[in-house]
Formats: C-alpha cells, sequence, structure tokens
C-alpha cells in the first residue's frame, strides 16, 4: 500500500457509495420501464467517468437485493487496483443468484420492497472505517439507485441511518427509477442535504448521472443542482395509517393517534383527562372554541 | 446509577492506595517513580518496515465501552422522552479557579454549550433553561425553552463570576419555574456545582423534601470535590451525583446526561399531547414570519391550525400555542424504544478456527485478522451471527443504533 505522503488528497477527491436496488420483483414489474441491462450498461459507464475524474477517487458498491445485502465491488481493494467498473458484473450476478436461492416467499404482491436500511447501514459503517483511517480522506457521500417502493417496516432503520448520516454530514443523493415517489428518500435527501432526483426520461440515465451525481462535494456549491420540491414530513397515524396534520401524541411513547383515546394502544398507558388548552401557555392563547 | 455515583471517587482510591503502598516501600517521590516502574519508551514496538506502530489501546477502550453499555441496556427501561431540564451553573468565586484552564467557569461554559446540542439532538421534543448561581441569590439566564441557539448565545455572553454560591436558593428558583409545565413532562435538574459550601437562608432539608414531592430530579456534578449535601439532595431526588477529574472527565461525565434517564412512572402522568405537523411551504411564497415579524420569501412553515408562519421546527407557535414537529423529529426518539442488543464477544476458541469465523467485519469489510494471520478480536450479534470489529461494534451502538446484519437478511429473526 503506498505511503500517505506519496497521496495528495485535495478537496475535490471523493468516495462514491452506491446502493444499486436489484430487486427483482421491480426490475420485472409494469412500474420500470428500464430494463435491468440498459439500467446496468449507464450505471457502469457513469462509474468508470468518476474513476477517470481523479486518481484518487474510490467506488464501493453494494447491491440492495430482496433478501440480502452484500458488498459487490471496491475500487480501492489491491486485486481491483487500475481496474474499470465491469469487473463487478460477475460478483453482481453471483450475489443475484444467492439472493434469490433466498427466497422463502411463495408470491408477492406486487414489487415488494428492498432492503434499503441493510445497505445504508453497510455503507454507513464502511465510511466510518474511513474516516478513521487517519486525517487525509476523500470526502465520503452516498448514491442511492432505487426504484422498489418504501417498506413501512423500515421507517425507524432508515431513519435512524438518516440522523447518523447527518451527524457524520455525509450526503445522500437518490435517483429513483420507479414509478412513484419514495418518501424515505425524499426525507434522506432533505435531512443530510443531498440531491434527490426522479428522471423524467430513463433512457437518458446516463446524462442524469453524470449532470447531477458526478460532482465532488467541493464543487456543488458552485453548481444548480434538483431542489428538493415539497418534502412531505407529516406522520402518519398509527390507527388508521392516513396522513394527518394535526394529531395526538401518547407522552410516554411517542405513538400517532388521529383523534383522542383512553388508553395507548401501543404501551398501554392510561391517559388523563383531554387537555383543550395548553397549561404552559395561558396567557399566550387566544380564547378560542374547544379544538379538536 | 450507583456506579455512575462513586465513579470519579473510585478512580481517587485507587491512586491514593496505589501511592501509599509504594512510598512505604520505597521512599521514592511520584515523579522518579514514573522513570523507575513505568518505563513507557519500553511499550514502542516497530513493525517490519521499520515505522512505530501505533501503542494499541483499542482493546482497553474497548473493554471500557462494553462495561458502560452492559450498564445503560440492562433491560428494557421506560424512558422519559419529554423533558424539561433546568442547568444551574455556579458563578461563584470558586469557578474562577484555574485548576481548569483557562479558568472553571469558561469550561463548564464550553461544555454546556456542547452540551446543549447534544440534548436537542436525542430529545428533541424537550425543554432547556440555564440558571445561575451568583452572590447568594439565584438567577435565571434563559426561559425553558426548544431551541438550541438562545441559549447558547446567553452562555456566550459575558459571564461574571463573584460572591458565594446558594444551593437552597437555587433549588427553589428551580422549583417555582417548573411548577408551571404540563404534567405529562419530566422534571429535571443538573447541577453544576464548582463551590465548596453553601450559603442559605434556611433550612435546605427542608427544600430537598420539597423537591422530592414535586418529583423533580436533581442531578449533580461537582467540580471540586465531594459534599454531602449533594450527595443527599442527589439519594432523595434520585438523580446521580459526580465528580470530575480534568475537563476530558467532565466531558464525559455531562455527556451522560443526554440521553434520557430511566423514568419513574409516577413521576409523570401519561397524557396525548396535541401536535401539528406542518407542511413546507413552496420555493417561491411570500409571507410574513410570526416570530421574526418581517416578510420572508419562500421556505418556512404553516401551522395547520391558525396557518400561521413558522420559520424552524421544532416550536410552538407564536399565534395559537399548537406544538409544531415534524415526523423526524419523533424519529430521533425510537431509538431510545427500540435500542438494539448488545453483541457478544467471540471466544478466543472460536475465532481461532477459520470455518467458524468470517475473515471480514459484516459492516466495514476490514479484516478481523490481527497482523500475522493471528486470530484478532471480534463481536457478533446474537440475533443474525454476523461478526463485527471492535470499532464497528461501538458505532453501531453509539450512533446508528441499526444492526447491518440483521437489517439486511429478510428472513432474520429480527424481522
Amino acid at each position: 500500500m503506498t505511503p500517505v505522503a506519496s497521496k495528495i488528497y485535495t478537496d475535490d477527491v471523493s468516495l462514491l457509495m452506491v446502493l444499486i436496488d436489484t430487486n427483482p420483483f421491480f426490475w420485472n414489474s409494469i412500474n420500470s420501464t428500464l430494463s435491468f441491462s440498459k439500467f446496468l450498461s449507464n450505471v457502469l459507464a457513469f462509474l468508470n467517468s468518476i474513476l477517470l475524474l481523479n486518481q484518487l477517487n474510490q467506488i464501493v458498491v453494494i447491491a440492495t437485493g430482496y433478501n440480502s445485502c452484500d458488498y459487490i465491488f471496491d475500487s480501492a481493494a489491491s486485486q481491483n487496483h487500475n481496474q474499470r467498473a465491469e469487473n463487478l458484473l460477475q460478483k453482481l450476478e453471483d450475489f443475484v443468484h444467492k439472493d434469490e436461492s433466498l427466497c422463502r416467499d411463495d408470491s408477492v404482491d406486487g414489487p415488494g420492497f428492498s432492503l434499503l436500511s441493510g445497505s445504508l447501514s453497510m455503507a454507513l459503517c464502511y465510511i466510518q472505517k474511513v474516516f478513521r483511517s487517519g486525517p487525509l480522506h476523500p470526502r465520503p457521500r452516498i448514491l442511492c439507485l432505487h426504484g422498489s417502493p418504501d417498506g413501512p417496516g423500515q421507517y425507524v432503520a432508515i431513519m435512524n441511518a438518516i440522523f447518523s448520516a447527518q451527524r457524520s454530514m455525509v450526503p445522500i443523493d437518490s435517483c429513483i427509477m420507479g414509478a412513484q415517489h419514495s418518501a424515505f428518500l425524499q426525507q434522506a435527501s432533505y435531512i443530510t442535504g443531498g440531491v434527490y432526483l426522479k428522471p423524467q426520461h430513463l433512457d437518458g440515465l446516463f446524462q442524469y448521472l453524470s449532470t447531477v451525481f458526478a460532482t465532488d462535494l467541493h464543487s456543488r456549491s458552485f453548481l444548480q443542482l434538483p431542489k428538493p420540491v415539497g418534502v412531505d414530513f407529516r406522520a402518519s397515524c398509527f390507527c388508521h395509517k392516513n396522513t394527518i396534520d394535526m394529531g395526538y401524541i401518547c407522552s410516554v411513547c411517542l405513538s400517532i393517534f388521529c383523534k383522542h383515546h383512553k388508553k395507548c394502544s401501543t404501551c398501554g398507558s392510561d391517559f388523563g383527562q383531554p387537555q383543550t388548552q395548553d397549561s404552559s401557555t395561558p396567557d399566550r392563547k387566544r380564547k378560542t372554541s374547544v379544538d379538536k | 446509577m450507583l456506579r455512575k455515583e462513586t465513579n470519579g471517587e473510585e478512580r481517587r482510591f485507587d491512586r491514593d492506595e496505589e501511592e501509599d503502598e509504594e512510598e512505604n516501600d520505597r521512599g521514592l517521590d511520584a515523579w522518579e517513580r514514573t522513570y523507575a516502574d513505568e518505563r513507557s519508551w519500553e511499550s514502542l514496538q516497530e513493525d517490519e518496515s521499520g515505522l512505530l506502530r501505533p501503542i494499541d489501546n483499542k482493546t482497553l477502550y474497548h473493554a471500557q465501552y462494553r462495561r458502560r453499555l452492559r450498564t445503560a441496556t440492562a433491560a428494557r427501561v421506560q424512558k422519559g422522552l419529554i423533558r424539561y431540564l433546568y442547568i444551574v451553573i455556579d458563578l461563584s468565586r470558586a469557578a474562577t479557579e484555574t485548576d481548569y484552564k483557562p479558568n472553571r467557569m469558561v469550561v463548564v461554559a464550553r461544555q454546556v454549550e456542547a452540551f446543549i446540542r447534544e440534548f436537542f439532538d436525542q430529545n428533541p421534543l424537550s425543554h432547556i433553561g440555564l440558571l445561575t448561581l451568583k452572590d447568594g441569590v439565584s438567577h435565571c439566564l434563559t426561559e425553558l425553552g426548544g431551541s438550541p441557539e438562545s441559549h447558547i448565545k446567553a452562555l456566550m455572553g459575558k459571564l461574571v463570576c463573584s460572591g458565594d454560591a446558594s444551593l437552597q436558593n437555587g433549588l427553589d428558583l428551580v422549583h417555582s419555574l417548573l411548577n408551571q409545565i404540563p404534567s405529562y413532562g419530566h422534571r429535571e435538574v443538573l447541577i453544576l456545582y464548582s463551590a465548596l459550601s453553601t450559603c442559605d437562608p434556611g433550612d435546605i432539608m427542608e427544600t430537598i423534601q420539597k423537591c422530592k414531592s414535586s418529583k423533580i430530579r436533581c442531578s449533580v456534578i461537582g467540580l471540586s470535590a465531594e459534599l454531602y449535601i449533594c450527595k443527599y439532595l442527589c439519594q432523595e431526588t434520585g438523580g446521580s451525583y459526580s465528580v470530575s477529574l480534568d475537563e476530558s472527565h467532565l466531558k464525559e461525565l455531562v455527556l451522560e446526561h443526554a440521553p434520557p434517564p430511566p423514568a419513574i412512572a409516577e413521576f409523570a402522568i401519561a397524557n396525548l399531547i396535541k401536535m401539528g405537523f406542518p407542511q413546507r411551504a413552496a420555493e417561491g411564497v411570500i409571507s410574513i414570519c410570526s416570530c421574526h415579524k418581517e416578510a420572508k420569501v419562500g421556505g418556512g412553515y404553516t401551522c395547520p391550525r391558525c396557518k400561521a408562519r413558522v420559520c424552524e421546527l421544532p416550536t410552538e407557535c407564536c399565534i395559537c400555542g399548537l406544538t409544531l414537529v415534524s415526523s423526524p423529529h419523533l424519529a430521533r426518539s425510537y431509538h431510545h424504544l427500540f435500542p438494539i442488543t448488545p453483541f457478544d464477544d467471540v471466544a478466543p476458541t472460536v475465532s481461532s478456527d477459520p470455518h467458524k469465523v468470517p475473515k471480514n467485519c459484516f459492516g466495514c469489510q476490514q479484516s478481523l485478522l490481527a497482523p500475522g494471520n493471528l486470530p484478532g478480536l471480534s463481536v457478533a450479534c446474537p440475533k443474525c451471527k454476523q461478526h463485527f470489529c471492535l470499532d464497528c461494534d461501538i458505532y453501531i451502538h453509539e450512533s446508528l443504533h441499526n444492526c447491518p446484519g440483521c437489517e439486511s437478511f429478510r428472513h432474520s429473526k429480527s424481522q
């Protein structure tokens, strides 16, 4: 391994963690207008262009599967030195076969969700390793190439990963391949300061990737990148799963309800009298009728 | 809790014992002993290319971390998530002592600022207020508020130290201020006490009983020495008392109060709190913001009840008083409700068998072998059985709160 002194880490060196969604149920469904092989050829051209931008740029590819997640490619590993990104294809194929063999569900409704929280957690652990390697290191960022719909059971895990990325100042960029927007990735990009994009014409995917996601973090301050449009921060109530803009929160377990209950269904605490006025700010409130 | 209390004294006690023994044996001064007994230059080693190898503190640090983790996650204990915390800073004559560089007051202000940021990061729905003890009376520096900027601005302003500290006046003021908060909140006080005495107008025992019956949890961090009255106060109210040895120890002790403490169920009545989830306004909209009273373009949030514009969340709407939060703020506290299980150490007999232990850490792909292909230290998740390196273990439990192994397998036991 070359000693650190010979590497000159200028501020435009990046470490790009790419999380590729390989959910077969999504790629084969009507939601996808692009075939997986065309998608891969666009992505490989993009990855090669990143490696060409700077000699010290590093790329790590993690596959987000339906049943599992795994590392596919690391450009800094010794066997991959000076290799092109096409070398990931063999390992990707092995991963897809293994993912398929782990499948236990006989039938799946619709595209199903892929394990984004797993690959985000692995990417963040790798980034922490890079931070620990010393004072000189490339600036990391995460790019999610995602198409599957959001899995509601992953909400807490994805939010934990987002907050950890925010604390480590790692932006999470997202490029959505599917038909509908992903609320989780919109929040991720907003909270961590990344870029969220849902391309209109997926045939030109390489153009979107190279103009929006290829620049390093330092140069982003000089560019006009797509701005977030209407991030929805409203919560869903635990009883009906409807999005609400005013609700009641249990003070013990922070569960959200749309109307007043006698007992919390999550933690079982019994509640006191319904509060019609906040007792903490009596002087600032206007006298209004009982609100609901 | 007991462990936290006696941590400061344990460390000091050990050092005293050691020094007494050796003084009797050899009659050497302490500075001489550092050269005679602890030859620090002998622990340096060179690797194959002649460069110095860094001294391995990793195992020590990791063992200390795991001890802390075990006490913290001993059981699934209910935590008080909505906290109303008053920080009482001692600005008496004792705070001008220079044993902490440049003086105690500056060091305390610095640590409290870091604490406030960490506190709002971990408890976004809670409130902090600041009080000072000076000249025998106690003043309110900032009111209870939910945003860090106003408190930090007050702390960074000019702070003058003089006079005596009065613990009773501080507790009286806190008691009267905390009586006004809603019943579902947990009431806490953190006192950073530098003085060695307290100058009280009445019977402090009565004040302590008053605080105990109002269910206020008082904790003290001492900067000089252990005081009986502080210890009594903390024992009666269920808080923790610790004395710091130096600046880094003070930082550790202060940050220990950032995560929510175990809650005593009778202390706060469970209640449903009405909250609003405002939407973010579109970029080009111009409206008058209710907190700054001036016209602003774009950004901002609209209160769902009265449609006033507010600049940042979480906050209370100035017009109608509704608490406004966004769903990520609630999500920040979920890891306290769903903690992950601590990982188990992998026994050396298992780690030496190359078939049982993978070569790389599951999270960061770092090699789990020590230099020379010897088996290294690793830990494993009890649910998904994946192996991780020690650094990933610390990062996962302190910051990430997700096990990558459990999240990466659809049919693991946790799903």
